[in-house]
């Protein structure tokens, strides 16, 4: 399914509606992985290649710890939302807490190629295919 | 294994008012609203935006934060797996008439959480009511 965004003003509405429609695929299916930990990670995929778009409002980078083993990423940490003795709550919908989930892709990541970036709370991981593992052509003679 | 304590917590749609030109999904921010003795503090959720983005505006004792995100780095992604949905951040709160000066209010953004700081006017400070 190829994303065109040549409407611009209708763009972003058909890649919200792109996003829906993978609401929990079973992409991961078949492997220990599966939703309702925290925090939920969206999968892209840019060519052979794959990203993982993680929210993480509120965590700093120092609470934050990645680790990836094969085609296996833990991410764990903490988030914070404390305001201090003299504060008098009006309104509490944040949540606050650790969290250390571990999330099994179906492919093959490159080792030592995986990328990490945080940037507003968001946290980016490009996670090249291992040459291994990406299609080859085969000629038919 | 450390305890999980977190849930994900699922993104509210705004509700619209007026129809939009844009047929864009905007979402509600999740929001703690706390008071101290000098200021009312509003934090709220906005991952990916970046303080150009954010416009916070207090008009008519209503406080009004807008956050945008910018969707160019999803150009060439397409989705497989996906827990949540994307989209720009608003929200609005209505404040008590004539409490805070609003020359005094501050915001700030962090780890794409933004607090705006509103400080109290003088005359509506709290009084502690002494129990007798």
């Amino acid at each position: 399914m190829a994303l065109g965004f040549s409407d611009p003003f209708d763009a972003i509405f058909r890649f919200q509606t792109a996003l829906d429609q993978q609401l929990e695929s079973d992409w991961l299916e078949g492997a220990t992985t599966g939703t309702g930990a925290f925090p939920p990670i969206n999968i892209f995929r840019q060519g052979h290649d794959f990203a993982a778009i993680i929210e993480l409002p509120g965590v700093t980078k120092e609470d934050l710890s990645l680790e990836v083993r094969g085609n296996t990423l833990r991410i764990s940490g903490r988030k914070t939302a404390a305001y201090g003795g003299n504060a008098s709550t009006h309104r509490r919908e944040r949540i606050s807490g650790s969290f250390d989930r571990t999330v099994n892709l179906p492919v093959q990541l490159g080792p030592d190629r995986v990328k990490a970036e945080y940037r507003e709370g968001i946290l980016t991981l490009s996670l090249p295919r291992a040459e291994s593992d990406k299609p080859r052509l085969i000629k038919v003679n | 294994m450390t305890a999980q304590e977190l849930e994900v917590q699922q993104k509210r749609e705004l509700d619209k008012k007026e129809e939009k030109t844009i047929p864009v999904r905007t979402f509600l921010p999740h929001t703690d609203i706390y008071e101290t003795p000098e200021a009312l503090v509003v934090v709220m959720e906005m991952p990916g935006v970046n303080r150009e983005h954010a416009d916070i505006t207090v008009e008519d004792d209503i406080l009004s934060v807008a956050g945008r995100i910018d969707f160019s780095k999803y150009e060439k992604f397409q989705p497989v797996y996906t827990e949540y949905n994307i989209g720009h951040y608003q929200r609005r709160f209505s404040l008590t008439p004539n409490n805070f000066d609003a020359r005094k209010i501050s915001a700030e953004m962090k780890d794409g959480v933004l607090k705006v700081v509103l400080p109290k006017a003088e005359q509506v400070k709290p009084r502690k009511i002494e129990l007798k």
